[in-house]
């Protein structure tokens, strides 16, 4: 059951793309995704699609990955297809059945609808898909640290990040165990009606969360006896640079970009 | 040096209720030592290691480390980083999602520069031969080497002591066995001061010395000779002598020749077939 739960998906690399500076990397995917919501034109969806085909290429992803990434999403994607299909008008009617009709305008509104949805999960799901955790966490502290001054907790969120992906393979092993054990006692966590079964997920809730907090009673007290005082005066073993080949990457999409919706392309 | 003078500590559960967890204790660890502390569950023993630095601060009396007190507290870390500290529950102590970020937490912690962490994380992870594992992410490795990757979080920071509370009491045989080597390697080879609370008695046998513990007091402190012929005393405390050293008395009282104090299968053997 809890297989399911695919957790820090990165898949390790040496393309252009894995070693681009994970900074660098958040900051091409913000602009992508904001340039996304700007173009209104077949050809400019065209372009953008052609940025994610081509960063998938050449990071030799495998396509299964990606799709399983569009998984949640297939529910949200059917929804807006249907909503538009029915609810915009314009163009020429397909389709006349009393009151409900269908027409040119909805269909392709719709279809360029979803395909901005489905660039949106697949590209944002490229930067976890092509990051070490530990890279995206010490990014985001990187990323954040400057708003220190007015009180954003840069280095304790990039640390409660880092503490949280160390700890859901253990919790959902411990899970796995405490819902076999109480399986042994007759507990039934499969049949009944959704009610009745998130009732029954208290005995297995319940020791999760004791053991949980006792866990992390004895790690802040081995953080403590390891001179953990907060980021204050921390150095990092791993310094990423942000290299000329980076910012010229950053520049030229953003340039890129800018240039095309000008052109109104 | 750690030099422990009359030290006492209790835990205030509510108004009326106080439990005196170690009391009265004077101990000196020597540079260099192998120290075990045994006691059955409750007798204070963890409550020791972490007086031992800092974690606890005592009630009534002094622990110095190097002669600085860990009651000082602009030597809070400086003890820390002298007195290194493994826990019984390797799951609980491993922070980082990879093996080799988590042994650099501790430099880090420290503000060691980068290329030296770089370097001390590669000395610590081959002193306790987990080099190879230095990419892996810890949760799927053995209980044993996630101890020995504690041992080596702790290394990184370049200890003088090291105090291990209960670090085999989780593992099965091979990884009590893979964790009692490294740590008797690290204090022969490295000289580094070992400290080890257990309620294994055989662990305690390779011990230089063995302090039992007994409702926070100190019961016995010896060679691990002296303190386990003592059989009827440690089993008025709750505690067994080793098993070999069991047989040699049941062996000695069936008129077999053989003194009290056998430690180990070689030593039976070399008595019994001179």
């Amino acid at each position: 059951m809890f297989k399911a739960a695919a957790i820090g998906q990165y898949y390790p690399g040496d393309s252009f793309f894995h070693r681009l500076e994970p900074r660098i990397k958040i900051g091409l995917i913000a602009i992508y995704v904001i340039s996304l919501f700007l173009f209104n034109t077949y050809r400019g969806y065209l372009a953008m699609s052609l940025f994610t085909l081509a960063v998938i290429i050449t990071s030799r992803l495998p396509y299964k990955l990606l799709l399983r990434g569009l998984k949640p999403l297939y529910f949200i994607l059917a929804f807006t297809l249907v909503l538009h299909i029915f609810l915009t008008k314009g163009g020429t009617v397909l389709f006349q059945w009393r009151k409900i009709s269908i027409e040119s305008q909805g269909v392709i509104s719709g279809l360029m609808m979803a395909w901005r949805l489905v660039l949106l999960v697949m590209t944002s799901s490229l930067l976890t898909l092509t990051t070490s955790p530990i890279a995206l966490t010490d990014a985001i502290e990187g990323l954040l640290s400057p708003l220190k001054p007015i009180g954003v907790p840069a280095h304790e969120l990039a640390m409660m990040m880092t503490i949280a992906l160390r700890f859901i393979p253990t919790l959902l092993e411990e899970a796995e165990k405490i819902m076999k054990a109480q399986m042994a006692r007759g507990a039934d966590f499969e049949s009944g009606n959704l009610i009745q079964r998130a009732k029954s997920m208290i005995p297995l809730l319940v020791p999760l969360f004791i053991s949980a907090f006792r866990r992390a009673d004895d790690l802040a007290l081995a953080m403590e006896a390891r001179c953990y005082r907060g980021g204050k005066g921390r150095t990092k073993m791993r310094v990423h640079k942000i290299t000329g080949k980076d910012w010229f990457t950053l520049v030229a999409f953003a340039g890129t970009v800018a240039v095309l919706l000008w052109l109104k392309f | 040096m750690i030099q422990l003078q009359d030290v006492s500590y209790s835990y205030q559960l509510d108004e009326e209720h106080v439990i005196h967890a170690v009391s009265d204790i004077n101990l000196t660890i020597e540079q260099g030592e192998f120290l075990a502390i045994i006691g059955h569950n409750g007798s204070g023993k963890s409550t020791l290691a972490k007086l031992l630095n800092g974690l606890l601060l005592p009630d009534k009396g002094v622990v110095s480390v190097d002669s600085m007190s860990t009651s000082d507290p602009d030597k809070y870390w400086q003890i820390r980083q002298q007195v290194g500290m493994v826990f019984q529950n390797p799951d609980n102590q491993l922070i980082a999602t990879i093996v080799e970020e988590d042994v650099a937490f501790g430099p880090e912690n420290l503000g060691i520069p980068p290329a030296e962490i770089v370097s001390r994380v590669e000395e610590s992870l081959s002193q306790v031969a987990m080099l190879d594992y230095r990419h892996h992410a810890p949760h799927l490795l053995s209980g044993g080497q996630k101890q020995r990757i504690a041992i080596a979080g702790i290394l990184a920071m370049r200890p003088q002591y090291l105090v291990l509370d209960e670090p085999t009491a989780m593992l099965d045989p091979q990884g009590r066995r893979e964790v009692m080597d490294t740590v008797s390697r690290l204090n022969r080879e490295e000289g580094i001061t070992v400290v080890w609370i257990t309620h294994h008695m055989e662990e305690a046998v390779r011990a230089h010395r063995v302090m039992v513990m007994e409702h926070g007091r100190m019961a016995v402190l010896g060679t691990p000779r002296e303190v386990f012929q003592q059989t009827e005393l440690l089993q008025s405390l709750h505690l067994d002598v080793p098993v070999i050293t069991r047989l040699g008395q049941l062996l000695a009282q069936d008129g077999f020749n053989l003194p009290p104090d056998v430690l180990t299968v070689e030593e039976m053997v070399s008595h019994l077939c001179p």
